[in-house]
């Protein structure tokens, strides 16, 4: 039997952010015609998350001004404010926390990510303890940063924690990080680029302690007071900004047979889910942060990206794969690619930082505050980050995408000479506060159990 | 024919109205040397790739094999647009302050205004059933009067910069099987009679700012400092004339293809809000850049099996990768709606064209102002004769008149 296409029927896609918006606007581009709801926990509609640690904060710009563009209507039944309790494989059906069942006849999880929250629930409570993954959350937090806090605490150097920290410094705001691991950024750049990442924040004015953690957070009255570290130091803070990364939103899939874990949902290159067997199921789809799935640039491990880029790619890719017929099937193969803007800095990568043993200086230097580090692994290229440098990473996208030898050969018009390769120094994930933004999870599409320690 | 004489082919003037062919028959071959040791590379991808090479230098002082221009006899640095980073990333940021984002981010949008009304009033000089000259008193007029006005340059000096500036882009006009050199003496010294001219009016504004970008880039002083005197007036020429010798060609292309394509001219007056659309389409159909002639490799470079030596010129046809069919579906249909069309109009990478923003608008505009008299105009030839020049190539007149 021929495989034809599927433009009728009913598709529910769970999670209403940027992956669950971009798909619906792709399969309405595509063709589909049938039902479409889309369900989000939050009540507002789709929003845009990176400008919140960034101009929201600042207050240039308010946190309901965020909204995202959309490029087309999508003529969908929009279930807001409702979060999804779980999932009937069988009975295809989506059961929704108020009660509801949703039948479908397919179904895109994209439920992406929450703020990982501080282990201490007591300590979490106290006024003045945020984490920043949600417009209300960051709209929150600028107004306290409106009234003039005396001291943040940032705890965890990734990205986020290193974006708010600028945005303090940049409001004159005094700052403290801590980060468990050896310096800023180093569980996605690695050591070499970490290194200059807490130069940098230094030399903003942030009181930056790396190698301790924050072994209590406290309070007086219910307002947080300050915290105290690991190596026995303490502060005064009236803000605490827990930035120990993200935990995929999963549990809802806990009984669905799924290949669902604090890891993602485990999916094809054809963004099809795994059940718990290894076994693709042909119905139920996966994109956005909470996808796992397998790229050939890196072995075929599994990837786990929290990357804006990719949830759009992503996104178009199951939806046009939910609509198609089997030989018009696309794979999700594109380089994984992010950005952050911190400290006057416009940071962007491609590929695979980690996914490396050495890097070397390509272009520019670190005086000049504009370079290209380019990262290889076992003699080809798999990763480049450049720091206001932003328009070379082209060029170093084909060299990954046609695994060009590393280290890059010589005759770059900037490029320092000679420029020698030196360990990446990718630590271990488990020793950093903030949880990486790429992770390379293994083979596996079943492995259901991780180790979870929260940082801390 | 020898592919070894495609660019001498090209230069022929006999091929400017239609070097489409002579592009195919590049692309067919992928990297092509010449018989002086330049390389020429027409095919999307390995354009792309090039213009995103850090190997590859804009710095013509980098060949080591001598190109049709000859050697540089120019005593005046290059302007950015002929640096290399970290020189051109410097220079470029301090040129774009007063100009767009991050610093000036509403200037360019702030002069749709003032570009409508001056296309409406050169629209309404056109004198009712007689010929018009598309070029001369619509095309050229509208992009010089705003980049003079953006600049702060007196309008009333046109005729003293046309001059120059008809000498500075002929310097770069490279024809092979020419002697260069009294065209090259006449370019540098007409460079450097429009460097001291704008020098000193620049320097006339010194704590004495009128609000345009000679002004700014005097007096406006950033965490990186500013231009020096020399970059100042380096900067300004590659300003004036880049603004005075690209958006005319875009206009008449415009016009011209137009024109040529009743289809996607009464669509446009349907439907006007497709002009941006069609305006890149314009700009990948018939891009008034058709080549970047200076770039060169600093290290020897595979391209399409083909290694180009370290020192080579090496000549990107920006109009051929636009044409090319492994990147664009139907490339010779000119399709006002074409999806995904990531043209290299602008080119890319570190050196995409730094006026982008205001060709475009200043290009939307124009072709908007005419819209609506289009219909009721022919060509009175076609094709029209163009410039001599092959890489800012375009009509020197486009004649129209009532149809009917």
């Amino acid at each position: 039997m021929p495989a034809e296409p599927r433009s009728d029927g009913r598709i529910v896609i769970v999670g209403a952010s940027l992956a669950g918006l971009r798909a619906a606007e792709t399969l309405r581009d595509e063709g589909f015609r049938g039902e479409l709801t889309l369900v989000g926990e939050e009540p507002h509609p789709p929003y845009d998350r990176p400008p919140l640690t960034k101009q929201v904060l600042l207050g240039r710009v308010r946190a309901d001004d965020v909204g995202l563009p959309r490029r087309r209507a999508v003529e969908a039944h929009w279930k807001l404010g409702v979060r999804a309790s779980g999932l009937d494989p069988d009975g295809k059906k989506v059961l929704l926390a108020n009660g509801e069942h949703l039948p479908f006849d397919r179904l895109l999880i994209a439920t992406g990510t929450r703020a990982r929250p501080w282990p201490d629930a007591d300590a979490a409570r106290l006024d003045g303890v945020f984490t920043v993954r949600t417009r209300d959350d960051a709209s929150r937090l600028a107004e306290r940063f409106d009234a003039g806090p005396r001291r943040v605490l940032v705890i965890g150097a990734g990205f986020t924690g290193s974006e708010i920290a600028s945005v303090c410094r940049e409001r004159g705001i005094e700052v403290t990080v801590a980060e468990r691991g050896p310096a800023p950024l180093v569980g996605a750049l690695g050591g070499a680029l970490g290194t200059f990442a807490a130069r940098l924040q230094r030399a903003h004015g942030v009181d930056l302690r790396c190698g301790v953690t924050v072994t209590a957070l406290k309070g007086d009255g219910g307002r947080l007071t300050g915290a105290e570290f690991s190596d026995g130091s303490r502060i005064d803070a009236d803000v605490a900004v827990i930035a120990l990364g993200a935990v995929r939103n999963t549990e809802w899939l806990a009984d669905s047979g799924l290949a669902a874990g604090p890891r993602g949902v485990a999916c094809d290159a054809g963004c099809r889910a795994f059940d718990m067997y290894g076994i693709v199921t042909d119905d139920i789809f996966v994109a956005g942060d909470v996808a796992r799935f397998p790229h050939p640039l890196f072995e075929y491990q599994m990837l786990s990206l929290e990357h804006w880029g990719n949830a759009v790619a992503q996104a178009e890719v199951a939806a046009h794969n939910m609509i198609s017929a089997g030989p018009h099937r696309r794979p999700h193969l594109a380089v994984p690619v992010f950005w952050s803007s911190q400290f006057g800095l416009n940071i962007k990568s491609v590929g695979v930082p980690t996914f490396s043993d050495q890097v070397v200086l390509a272009q520019g230097s670190p005086e000049e505050g504009r370079l290209v580090a380019v990262y290889g692994y076992r003699g080809r290229v798999t990763a480049a980050v450049s720091v206001n440098r932003a328009k070379w990473l082209e060029h170093y996208r084909r060299m990954i995408e046609t695994a060009a030898p590393f280290p890059p050969g010589p005759g770059a018009a900037d490029g320092p000479e000679p420029a020698a390769p030196v360990p990446s120094d990718v630590p271990d994930p488990k020793v950093l506060s903030h949880g990486p933004t790429v992770a390379l999870t293994g083979h596996l599409p079943d492995r259901r159990l991780t180790l979870v320690r929260p940082g801390g | 024919m020898s592919t070894e004489t495609l660019f001498r082919r090209i230069a022929d003037y006999a091929s400017r109205a239609d070097p489409y062919p002579l592009y195919a028959e590049l692309r067919e071959h992928g990297a092509v040397r010449q018989d002086d040791g330049s390389y020429l590379v027409g095919t999307y991808d390995e354009i792309a790739a090039l213009l995103h090479d850090p190997r590859i230098s804009s710095d013509r002082r980098r060949r080591t094999v001598p190109d049709a221009l000859g050697p540089g006899q120019d005593d005046v640095p290059p302007a950015f647009i002929g640096l290399d980073d970290p020189e051109h990333d410097r220079l470029r940021r301090l040129a774009m302050r007063p100009f767009g984002p991050p610093h000036s981010p509403g200037r360019v949008d702030a002069l749709r205004g003032e570009i409508t009304r001056i296309a409406g009033e050169l629209a309404d000089g056109f004198a009712d059933g007689k010929r018009i000259d598309v070029v001369d008193d619509f095309a050229y007029p509208l992009p010089v009067t705003v980049i003079c006005r953006l600049l702060g340059v007196p309008s009333e000096d046109e005729p003293r910069f046309r001059t120059w500036s008809d000498s500075i882009v002929a310097g770069f006009d490279a024809t092979p099987d020419e002697d260069p050199e009294q065209r090259l003496r006449s370019a540098t010294e007409a460079r450097r009679a429009m460097a001291l001219y704008l020098g000193e009016l620049a320097e006339s504004r010194r704590g004495h700012p009128t609000g345009d970008m000679l002004s700014a880039l005097v007096n406006d002083e950033g965490p990186e400092g500013s231009l020096n005197p020399i970059e100042l007036m380096t900067t300004s020429v590659l300003l004036l004339i880049a603004g005075h010798e690209t958006t005319v060609n875009l206009i008449t292309n415009g016009v011209l293809t137009l024109l040529r394509h009743p289809d996607a001219l009464a669509r446009l007056r349907d439907d006007p809000a497709l002009m941006p659309q069609a305006v890149e389409e314009l700009l990948r159909y018939e891009p008034p850049v058709q080549m970047l002639p200076q770039r060169t490799p600093l290290a020897d470079i595979e391209v399409s099996g083909v290694t180009i030596p370290q020192g080579a010129p090496l000549i990107l046809v920006l109009a051929s990768g636009n044409r090319d069919p492994l990147r664009f579906a139907e490339p010779d249909r000119f399709d006002i709606t074409r999806p995904d069309n990531q043209h290299l109009g602008f080119g890319s990478g570190i050196h995409s064209c730094f006026g982008a923003p205001l060709a475009r608008l200043e290009t939307q505009i124009a072709l908007t102002t005419l819209l609506p008299r289009l219909g009721d105009l022919r060509l009175v030839e076609d094709p029209p004769p163009y410039r001599t020049n092959q890489v800012l190539r375009g009509p020197r007149h486009l004649l129209v008149e009532a149809a009917g």
